[in-house]
């Protein structure tokens, strides 16, 4: 800017005074020892509400969101790693504004208080406050493992939003097993010191033998759709589906997102970290950590894949001694020694350390959560990019009949707000003030824009992503993930699809990343990062889920020609039947109604036989080809439905007089409830309720004709499934025993 | 309908009944129902050099029930013989606009008819007629009348008598069933009979007495004659052994009129033994005509076609054109570029044709054969 500084005094007389005092400012030298004395400790709350929008608390419904998340994501990690399958309690209360008054509805209230309950190993008293009133405490950062969690921050960083919100402290109820009682703790922050208060503690006899519960009052905004609360849970229930969620919302009734699979998944292997995938800094603090006393020992004992022999190599072409005390090792050695690790011709890292969610479990949470025809799921081999293992894996559940819920409903007013400044509170000062009407203006225009988009444009697949099991809700286009499904060709698979973008029709792709590292655009881990070898795998695993969907399309289409056909010689079949009937008369009579039911049985042979039905009715046994995809139809499934996963409503309420004889392998089955039909985010009663209204689902193991241990299909339940599917009612699949 | 007069000799009901019997057999032994339908086209057709006409060749083409491009067409197959089985139990005859009804309904269960345009069941009822080897007069179908005659000769039409000689200006309408039990021949003092393409030209030689003059019978077909028209030149020939000699226009669809009528259709190969009358002479108009008869070319000429050159020359390679004459009159006209109608004649005066043209043609024996 030199203009500024060169401005000469004779234009500066010409302007306006007060424009001239504005262009002749004072430039101020600071001297060190004036910077000295503002030199202080950041506080964390500062840092906190400088930072607000990394952590996922940039905007109220965000951050009721986030809160959510946080609470959800350590309580999954916590069960895990106890190997206890989670139970988790979400629940929504609105809490009384600031003003003391109590808001007219959920949708107006600015005030909520979150619980999230779980049945894990709880914590133990003496670190209760740390770990939920310390910013940068946890047990998951020291190692690299696959986990939800990683930094330390979530929780306390939820708990703090809350307290400079609402001024309320976090309240931990927790109970370790074979502690008779549980601890109850009110914490809240020290933000100058970043330590715990511990306001309170008393104990409670809690039901529970063991878990952990926080509450949380803050700021935030309810608010359905994408983006939702209700969104989250759903999407995590089917990344997740050996856990069970029952959410109390603000509104409506409760849900239940059911139990999918009853094993946990693989437990994950912690690794050591590969040459190629650390930076140099991280380099630096771990020669800095390290307890090796000689380099090259440090670089065999703390990376994978690098054996003494290939540390003295290392050390060898670095130029640096092997035994050199690797705390010595810095400034430029510390670069030398970076660059030949990346340059060194090393082994790829194990990939065993990965724990994949599985085909079946996606299945499972597909299938569980989303209503549709046509479910499958592919994982594929595990890979590596930049020295860090990874596993991608995909599905996608397919409706025939558009029951898909349309992404969007509440999409405009989501997307509207994420473009506007905060309607109630500005994020320097946290002050309330009313959106300007310029604001309001351009919110209008947005949302009028995105009404448009919708009427016009044709429904996209729904696309649902995930990084180590945790759902990935904003950012969609900048990841990686819609890069590669945008990609993919789906024309080939029968699908509609304009250039660059998702496939048409009512159709949900499922990416899920699973990594000890998931490479992020941001720290607000949103979208993951788009590297060649990520892209790659995840449009194989696409690939690969679009190919079965288009064998299953194709034969449903060449089974409908089938059928047109078939109808079509029916029709005709009364006419020839009867001209026969009139051309043998008193020539040898004809008994014209046999004859159109042998006419008939030829047209069916000609016109594919029974696969035709099979294929668009899935009769009694129709085999499905499909590896690991469940086919839907109106008679009945099909296809690699894990065991444990069905839960028929109707076998928990089947009468007496399906006695357990008949079928004496019948597993215990849980309902299900599927909030998925049109209209999402109505809330439906959980499963349970509806079982008790719908008494008809009794008669499909009445009968006791089924064999156990084989695939049943009930005559009955096939009559049933329909209604059951498209009443929305509580719906369930009946249990199928393989 | 009109009370039909006699049973044929074949038992119609009994051939019909055959096609019932294929389409059960085959529901009984599980397979597609299908019927042989002799291919009607160019393909199919032999000329057969001694007898001089277009006989039948022996390509079948299997109509399947149960495949989608044939399944409609058999079943309109079997109603339309079943239609035929009721006219016969009945002993009616109805035409074939009236089968197209008696056949056409909406089929259960769907928003389609059996049938929607006449076309449709007319090409069946000549599947049918070859397929059962039934003419379809037999099949108590006759196809709308068209054609008069007027002459020295008094036959008899369902028992009524008509004279030739006193049947008005329009003279008397040729039914299409002309077959003995219906048409007798009483008394005939004509020389010739004289087949003329147009209804307007017949008026002028009918308006004339022509026939008075020249001792003949003239009869017209409204264009291609029609099959009752056919067979009523046929027994002329055959019954009462007289010359026939056909008058067209010096077009290429004028000689299709007049092979149509010497050596059959492609069409209908199989009916043309009993329709085709090999002895049939082609008396005018002749390429060379014009020219001999010193027609104004200019005032007449139409030029030829695309349409027409490409027919022209159809025909020039079809067997029963190969006679060097009948060469030479079609590249003439070829030559000349140009058709002209009957009509042209009347350029010269009123009474050319009658006076003139005709009987120097006859005197001369100007014909083609
Ligand atoms: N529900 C729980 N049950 C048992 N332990 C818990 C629970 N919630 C948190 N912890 C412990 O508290 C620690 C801190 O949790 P926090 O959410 O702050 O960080 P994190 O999960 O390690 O990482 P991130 O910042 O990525 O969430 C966790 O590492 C875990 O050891
Ligand atoms: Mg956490």
């Amino acid at each position: 800017m030199p203009s500024r500084k060169a401005a000469p005094p004779v234009v500066a007389s010409k302007i306006a005074p007060e424009a001239a005092t504005r262009r002749k400012p004072e430039v101020k030298r600071v001297t060190a020892q004036e910077m000295a004395a503002k030199q202080r400790d950041i506080s964390v709350a500062e840092f906190f509400q400088k930072n607000r929008h990394l952590l996922g608390f940039d905007n109220p419904r965000k951050a009721l969101l986030t809160t959510v998340k946080e609470a959800v994501d350590n309580s999954l990690d916590a069960c895990e790693e106890a190997g206890i399958l989670p139970d988790i309690k979400v629940k929504i209360e609105v809490a009384r504004s600031g003003d003391g008054t109590m808001p007219a509805s959920p949708a107006q209230a600015e005030r909520f208080i979150v619980s999230v309950e779980d049945n894990g190993p709880g914590i133990v008293k003496k670190n209760i406050g740390k770990v939920f009133a310390k910013l940068l405490y946890g047990s998951k950062f020291h190692r690299l493992r696959m986990s939800r969690g990683q930094q330390g921050i979530g929780i306390s960083a939820a708990g703090m939003y809350g307290q400079l919100t609402t001024g309320k402290p976090t309240k931990v109820t927790s109970k370790i097993e074979k502690e008779g009682v549980a601890h109850v703790f009110e914490v809240s922050i020290d933000t100058k010191k970043n330590e715990p208060v511990e306001h309170e503690t008393s104990t409670d006899k809690w039901d529970r033998e063991h878990g952990t519960k926080v509450t949380i009052e803050l700021e935030g905004r309810y608010q359905k759709g994408k983006g939702s609360v209700d969104e989250y849970l759903e999407l995590t229930s089917i990344a997740n589906p050996h856990a069970a969620f029952k959410y109390v919302g603000p509104e409506g009734p409760p849900k239940e997102y059911p139990r999918g699979v009853d094993y946990l998944p693989a437990a994950p292997r912690e690794i050591k970290p590969h040459p190629y995938g650390i930076e140099l800094g991280m380099l630096l603090k771990m020669l800095q950590d390290t307890k090796s006393h000689w380099l090259s020992g440090f670089l065999s004992s703390e990376f994978v894949r690098v054996s003494p022999k290939v540390a003295d190599e290392i050390c060898k072409a670095a130029k640096i001694s092997p035994r050199a005390r690797p705390r010595d090792v810095m400034g430029k050695d510390a670069e030398v020694l970076y660059k030949t690790l990346q340059t060194t011709k090393l082994m790829s890292p194990p990939t065993d350390c990965i724990s994949p969610i599985g085909e079946k479990a996606i299945l499972a949470g597909l299938y569980k959560e989303i209503d549709g025809d046509f479910y499958t799921a592919v994982t594929r081999p595990p890979a590596v990019y930049r020295g860090n293992p990874f596993v991608i894996e995909a599905g996608i559940a397919f409706g025939n009949k558009g029951f898909l819920p349309k992404e969007g409903e509440e999409a405009p007013a989501a997307a509207a707000e994420s473009e506007l400044p905060l309607e109630n509170g500005d994020e320097k000062n946290g002050s309330k003030r009313p959106a300007t009407l310029a604001e309001l203006r351009k919110a209008a225009r947005i949302k009028e824009k995105l009404a448009k988009e919708e009427e016009r444009g044709p429904e996209l697949a729904r696309l649902i992503r995930f990084a180590n099991r945790v759902p990935l809700v904003y950012q969609q286009t900048a990841c990686a993930t819609y890069k590669a499904a945008t990609e993919v060709g789906w024309r080939k698979y029968g699908l509609t699809q304009s250039r660059g973008s998702l496939p048409q029709g009512s159709l949900c792709l499922f990416v899920h990343m699973g990594s000890v590292w998931v490479p992020f655009t941001s720290e607000s881990k949103e979208a993951i990062a788009d590297y060649d070898e990520i892209r790659k795998e995840i449009r194989l695993a696409l690939q690969e889920c679009g190919r079965r969907l288009g064998i299953h399309l194709n034969k449903i289409a060449k089974a409908k020609y089938e059928m047109s056909r078939r109808d079509k010689f029916a029709l005709y079949i009364k006419e020839v039947a009867e001209a026969c009937g009139k051309l043998k008369h008193k020539y040898g009579a004809v008994n014209v109604e046999k004859l159109k039911k042998q006419l008939q049985a030829v047209a069916e042979k000609v016109t594919g036989g029974e696969d035709t039905e099979a294929e668009l009715n899935r009769k009694e046994n129709a085999p499905s080809d499909l590896e690991n995809t469940i086919i839907v139809t109106e008679k009945g499934i099909e296809g690699a439905v894990p065991e444990g996963l069905l839960p028929a409503k109707t076998a928990e309420s089947a009468p007496a007089e399906a006695p357990a004889a008949v079928e004496p392998e019948k597993k215990e089955v849980k309902g299900k409830s599927k909030t998925k039909a049109k209209g999402k985010g109505e809330s439906k009663p959980p499963a349970k309720a509806a079982q008790a209204a719908v008494p008809d689902d009794i008669p499909i193991y009445s009968g006791g004709k089924q064999v156990a241990g084989k695939k049943v299909k009930g005559k009955a339940g096939a009559a049933i499934q329909p209604q059951a599917r498209k009443g929305g009612k509580g719906k369930s699949k009946q249990k199928e025993l393989f | 309908m009109v009370a039909k007069a006699k049973k044929t000799k074949r038992d119609l009901p009994e051939a019909l009944a055959k096609l019932a019997d294929e389409v059960i057999a085959a529901a009984n032994k599980g397979r597609t129902p299908s019927l042989d339908i002799p291919v009607r086209s160019l393909a199919n057709v032999r000329f057969n050099e001694q007898k001089r006409y277009i006989e039948m060749g022996n390509d079948k083409q299997e109509r399947e029930f149960f495949n989608v491009n044939m399944a409609k067409k058999f079943m309109q197959t079997m109603c339309v013989a079943a239609a035929c089985r009721q006219l016969e139990d009945e002993g009616k005859t109805t035409s074939i606009r009236d089968l197209f009804y008696m056949i056409k309904h909406r089929i259960d269960g769907s928003s389609e008819n059996t049938v929607d345009d006449q076309s449709e069941s007319d090409a069946v009822i000549e599947d049918l007629e070859v397929t059962a080897q039934f003419i379809r007069e037999e099949l108590n179908l006759f196809a709308e009348n068209k054609g008069a005659l007027a002459g020295e000769i008094t036959l008899v039409d369902s028992g009524d008598t008509i004279d030739g000689r006193a049947v008005g200006s329009g003279g008397w309408a040729i039914p299409s069933i002309v077959e003995q039990d219906v048409i007798q021949f009483k008394k005939c003092s004509a020389q010739f009979v004289l087949l003329i393409e147009k209804g307007a030209v017949w008026h002028r030689l009918n308006q004339d007495k022509f026939w008075r003059k020249h001792k003949c019978i003239i009869l017209h077909g409204g264009g291609q004659p029609p099959r009752g028209v056919r067979r009523l030149c046929y027994r002329f020939v055959n019954e009462l052994k007289l010359p026939l000699y056909v008058y067209v226009d010096n077009d290429p669809w004028g000689y299709y009129i007049y092979s149509v009528l010497k050596q059959g259709s492609i069409n209908l190969a199989f009916e043309s033994q009993r329709m085709a009358v090999p002895s049939a002479r082609f008396i005018g108009l002749s390429s060379f005509d014009p020219e001999k008869y010193g027609l104004d070319k200019k005032a007449t000429a139409i030029g030829l076609e695309e349409g027409d050159i490409r027919r022209a020359k159809e025909i020039l390679a079809y067997p029963w054109f190969q006679s060097k004459e009948w060469q030479k009159e079609i590249h003439n006209m070829l030559a000349n570029g140009a058709k002209f109608e009957l009509e042209a004649l009347t350029n010269k005066s009123i009474s050319f044709v009658t006076e003139e043209y005709l009987p120097r043609k006859i005197k001369e024996k100007d014909w083609l054969d």
